[in-house]
């Protein structure tokens, strides 16, 4: 009853293609940003901010970019973490190389490197496709690990491997501590996804998904292969270049390639089946349950075994769960949890009247 | 020369361990269409449980004999539970709930055998004998004869065998397969057990090498460019490709490496693998695929 | 019907067109011609060619000999996504339809020839891209309407049952406003309300708009009743080229049907 469409109208077109059409979505979506906005910054502590909303933020604007790839154009990635790795170092280098380079136009740096290297791993998708495209994307996932571990002027020749990200200095303002960044990075990823979802509602997003549907329909209707296949990799790179430069410089404080393996690459595949392929919502939602999934699974034994795992023990039995939950969700909901929220509120709108 | 030679051939043998892997993975794919990355946990967990069962000291033969029991039981486990529901899935769904799968496999196993390497020793000696001026490791040798042995086990198997003609029938088109009154239940069944034992003889040769240590489920991630090179479904495609990527692979390290530092085996075989999807998106041996409009 | 028709000139011609798969022939020499405005059906039994020979002409298959002509340019093949650049426009016998989005959008996706917009003006969606999208979300819904599938457009296509799905995908074609409409048994499976709806579609999409309608049908008495000429096509062959009456009364074309004597 609550989620009734009844009395909202759209006289034009314009009401109708808007983002939140349904009055209930668009209060409930002002209500979500006032608190991260306004109540969040005040109310949270240094550890939320550190160690759970943050990369809850940045793990979702990856997610968003791999989904535009994946999700919204089907093509097949595993090799993620390594365009996020060029955006984290492609952020370091330029801001220690060029005098005086704000830190934003570091990240627009990164999200651009990022996105010309993957416009020449994605060159192959336009051969290959399925698990060949998959396989090939592996390619760019070592082949950067490498290039970024061989190569000491990428670190600037540190003994340790380890750098220390920059300062990130605006205008005398220095975001050092948990809540500047967690607001910095909550501005940027809010700004992205709204991108993204523009660019999901337009042609844009309507050829990528044709390509994903229907490749040889998509052609003869004059979508052309090449370009949309090509903007799609640039594009998805770029989110994950910007988002890589996020998690080296708001969360870890360093930048290094080991944040950037193939099980970050794994990771985000997951987060985007779980969270719901091809939606911007659902790689929110498969953050949100990677980034909370080990607390609760952590409160669930200390509770339950009080004490008697040893902690080699909890991670092997975190990741059984782990795995079986991918499993359980490609059975029950291959759709994700975007899905299930949307069927939730299919049943909204019904409540409390059960048909 | 000589040196070239022994690196060839070093590689060649190496080779030859890869192919043992991607075997698992082409028995899998003829047989139901899934590439099944869990392929590399299961291997792991062969090796863990039929090293833990002969810490326990139990004989050698009947260590072997229970490990593949287990392996088969994986297997049947594993179709009813997790494929079973999948079975009309896309092929994407399917790819990722291997991974899942095999998430889970590597934990389920270090959860029940522990997490320390083991050794494992299978009482060959690894004294390299001497041909001609090249040194031949033996192990390498045996490792070669056992995949020998057992691709021409499989080939015999799929070709000749009434079991072998019906899987091949399954990987073609499950629904006209079941029309024909072919029993998938039971197809699937005897694949998983046939990859469970691949993976079991896979998982052997290869903790004997590396000792039985997690690091072996990262050899699936070697099998791929093999199964790129080779196609998904042929056996000798499996073997060829294995034996390209392993030369390949040696022979770029040892020759080409020094000048950037070493490090390259990472990702050579796949930047080969890419160029030849590039001139032959199909694979070596693949099927050629039609898209009818 | 065909004698009060303003027929212009010849928009599309086929010449000496051979295709073959391998060691089996499609297409044998196939040659004939339509004109702007026409209604040209082709028939045949099952495995003549038929939509082969469609997919010849809007460049998915390459033909080893022969050319397309189509208004007054002569390739030898074509890109396919260039066929729709030049207002070709087609459907297909197995649903071609894009099953992860709803009908509102698989029509909309029949506009991205026509939307100008680059990626980057998408990305700020408010100025130009918020215009053009409302500007073709209003020619859509003219052929939304047209098609009668209003209370439907929010659906995703895989849930519709197959008759309703074929009119999507007549709707994806027409949005593109395509000077020549290729259909490929745009009627199959369906029943006789069904049939008659889409009869009516092809036959107003051909009067009103003008567009020249290339048509593959099995069923004779919508061939007989509605086209303007037809072309008949046996084991990669042309075996007749007429009006309706014509064909119908043509040896060749009854053996064909009864399958006497090859």
């Amino acid at each position: 009853m609550i989620y009734r469409e009844t009395g909202q109208y759209k006289s034009n077109y314009g009401t109708d293609e808007q983002i939140f059409p349904i009055r209930q979505d668009r209060i409930g979506v002002m209500i979500i940003l006032a608190v991260a906005y306004l109540a969040v910054p005040f109310i949270g502590n240094d550890y939320w901010f550190s160690a759970i909303l943050i990369p809850f933020l940045v793990l979702s604007l990856a997610a968003i970019g791999l989904n535009l790839l994946t999700g919204y154009a089907g093509q097949l990635s595993l090799g993620s973490a390594g365009f996020m790795a060029v955006g984290a170092f492609a952020a370091y280098n330029s801001m220690l190389r060029i005098e005086g380079m704000p830190f934003l136009l570091g990240f627009i740096l990164a999200g651009l490197s990022a996105a010309a290297v993957g416009i020449v791993f994605g060159l192959p998708s336009l051969r290959v496709k399925g698990f060949y495209l998959a396989a090939a994307t592996l390619a760019s996932q070592f082949f950067i690990e490498w290039v970024l571990t061989k190569f000491p002027w990428f670190t600037n020749y540190s003994a340790s491997g380890v750098i220390t990200a920059q300062k990130m200095v605006l205008f005398g303002y220095a975001f050092d501590t948990p809540v500047s960044r967690y607001v910095l990075t909550l501005v940027i990823v809010t700004l992205l996804a709204l991108v993204a979802k523009n660019l999901v509602r337009t042609r844009t997003g309507r050829d990528w998904m044709a390509i994903r549907d229907m490749d040889v329909a998509a052609e003869v209707i004059g979508i052309p292969m090449l370009k949309t296949k090509l903007l799609a990799f640039a594009i998805s790179s770029f989110y994950l270049g910007v988002a890589g430069a996020l998690w080296a410089y708001c969360y870890l404080g360093t930048v290094e390639p080991q944040a950037f393996e193939l099980a970050r690459s794994f990771q985000l595949l997951f987060i985007i089946i779980i969270g719901g392929m091809g939606t911007i919502v659902g790689a929110f939602f498969g953050a949100a349950f990677i980034v909370f999934f080990p607390i609760f699974l952590n409160l669930f034994t200390s509770t339950v075994f009080a004490g008697q795992l040893d902690p080699g023990m909890l991670s092997h039995l975190e990741q059984f769960v782990f795995g079986s939950l991918i499993i359980f969700f490609l059975i029950v909901e291959p759709l994700g949890l975007a899905r299930l929220w949307q069927l939730g509120k299919q049943k909204l709108r019904l409540w409390p009247f059960p048909h | 020369m000589l040196f070239f030679i022994e690196v060839l051939i070093g590689g060649l043998l190496a080779g030859v361990m890869y192919s043992l892997v991607a075997l698992g993975f082409v028995l899998i794919y003829k047989a139901s269409g899934v590439l099944n990355f869990a392929q590399g946990s299961m291997v792991l967990f062969a090796a863990l449980s039929f090293v833990s069962i002969l810490a326990m000291g139990v004989p050698f033969w009947l260590a072997l004999l229970l490990t593949l029991a287990i392996m088969v039981l994986l297997g049947v486990v594993i179709e009813k539970v997790v494929l079973r529901p999948l079975v009309n899935q896309p092929q994407i769904t399917l790819f990722m709930a291997t991974i899942g799968l095999s998430i889970l496999i590597e934990a389920l196993g270090q959860m029940i055998w522990g997490s320390q390497v083991h050794g494992l020793d299978l009482g060959i000696n690894d004294i390299p004998f001497n041909f001609y001026g090249v040194f031949i490791s033996q192990f390498d040798l045996f490792a070669a004869g056992c995949a020998a042995v057992l691709v021409a086990g499989l080939s015999l198997f799929f070709h000749k065998t009434k079991i072998g003609r019906a899987l091949r029938a399954v990987a073609d088109d499950h629904q006209a397969a079941m029309s024909v009154g072919i029993p998938l239940k039971h197809v699937w069944t005897v694949v998983w057990a046939a990859a469970g034992f691949v993976a079991l003889v896979a998982g052997l040769l290869w903790g004997s090498r590396l000792g039985v240590q997690f690091a072996l489920t990262l050899v699936v991630l070697k099998a791929l460019p093999v199964l790129i090179l080779g196609g998904f479904t042929s056996i000798p495609g499996a073997i060829i490709g294995g034996l390209i990527i392993g030369a390949t692979e040696k022979l770029a390290e040892v020759f080409i490496g020094p000048y950037f530092g070493g490090g390259i085996e990472n990702w050579f075989p796949y930047a080969l693998a890419l160029v030849f999807l590039l001139i032959r998106p199909d694979g070596l041996f693949g099927e050629k695929h039609i898209e009818r409009v | 019907m065909a004698e009060s028709r303003h027929l212009g000139d010849i928009i599309l011609k086929i010449d000496h067109i051979s295709l073959s798969f391998g060691g089996i022939k499609a297409l044998i020499d196939i040659s004939f011609q339509v004109r702007r405005g026409e209604f040209l059906a082709i028939i045949g039994p099952n495995g003549a060619g038929k939509s082969s020979l469609l997919n010849v002409i809007n460049g998915v298959y390459h033909p080893q000999t022969g050319t397309v002509t189509y208004k007054g340019e002569t390739r030898h093949h074509m890109p396919p996504h260039r066929a729709a650049e030049l207002g070709i426009g087609r459907t297909f016998q197995n649903i071609a339809l894009f099953k992860g989005m709803t009908v509102l959008d698989n029509i909309k996706t029949g506009r991205s020839l026509k939307i100008k917009s680059n990626f980057l003006m998408n990305a700020l969606w408010f100025g130009p891209a918020r215009r053009e999208e409302l500007e073709h979300r209003r020619k859509v819904e003219e052929i939304i309407d047209f098609l009668r599938v209003e209370d439907i457009r929010r659906t995703p296509v895989g849930m519709l049952p197959y008759g309703l799905q074929k009119r999507v995908e007549l709707g994806r074609a027409l949005a593109a406003e395509p000077d020549l409409l290729l259909l490929d048994e745009p009627m199959a499976g369906m029943n006789i309300e069904e049939k008659q709806a889409m009869c009516r579609f092809a036959l107003d999409v051909n009067d009103e708009f003008g567009t020249t309608v290339v048509l593959i049908e099995h069923d004779m008495g919508v061939v007989m009743d509605i086209s303007d000429r037809v072309v008949v096509l046996d084991y990669g062959k042309k075996i007749a080229d007429g009006t309706p009456d014509e064909v119908r009364q043509n040896p060749e074309v009854i053996n064909a049907y009864l399958g006497v004597g090859h």
